[in-house]
């Protein structure tokens, strides 16, 4: 199994939820997201960060062991 | 920063005396943190970060370690949907993990949900441990 890659924690994000931006760093292990999206808007903190935990399922805590997550929404434009 | 991932299981149906008496907690407790380790020795940086908070804050709360018994993580994410440990309840609701906690106490919204006073001169995390002060039960009866 390929260990985690930034770049691919980045990838799947962005491909994940409409219109995310992702900034993700790490090593392989821990990972740290910034995310924004404007599916955020509206939505409590949990609700935004189950958004980028339900991208991984059960990754997470295995071949991604630790993610922080910090969401912003993204303005919606006219 | 974040918290180690649990592995949730998905069967939502079926009730276990385990979930009973962790949904009996948070119910029963204002604020209630499951956590790796004890708020005294926390065996993973994202509890100990989120004890710090709460200690910053003299904020009492009751701690449930949830490594003697792997269920325990695994009924608690079943129940509150959410993947990682620590988690924090306030009043029965989820508030969420480390990152969470962080940013609400960075806000202010964390002390206007605890019911407590903002921290004087914005103290930082420095210090990974409960100030011997803060009125801290620990409750593992699970």
């Amino acid at each position: 199994m390929m260990s985690a890659t930034p770049d691919e924690l980045k990838e799947r994000i962005e491909a994940g939820i409409p219109g995310a931006r992702a900034q993700v760093s790490g090593d392989g292990h821990h990972f740290e997201a910034v995310v924004t999206a404007p599916a955020f808007a509206g939505l409590s903190r949990i609700a935004q960060h189950r958004l980028v935990y339900d991208v991984f399922g059960d990754e997470l805590g295995d071949r991604i062991h630790a993610l922080s997550i910090k969401t912003t929404a993204t303005e919606r434009r006219a | 920063m974040n918290e180690q991932p649990s592995n949730p299981t998905r069967d939502e149906e079926s009730s276990s005396p385990m979930r009973d008496a962790i949904e009996g907690a948070i119910r029963e407790n204002q604020v209630i943190l499951f956590m790796k380790g004890t708020p005294e020795q926390p065996a993973c940086g994202f509890s100990a970060r989120t004890v710090a908070v709460l200690g910053a804050l003299n904020a009492p709360f009751t701690a449930v370690d949830v490594l003697p018994d792997p269920r325990i993580r695994q009924e608690l994410s079943t129940l509150s949907g959410w993947p990682t440990i620590p988690q924090l309840f306030i009043e029965g609701e989820l508030v969420g993990g480390c990152d969470i906690v962080t940013e609400m106490y960075e806000s202010g919204e964390l002390q206007a949900a605890l019911g407590v006073e903002p921290a004087s001169g914005d103290q930082l995390l420095a210090e990974p441990e409960v100030t011997p002060t803060a009125p801290l039960t620990i409750q593992n009866r699970l």
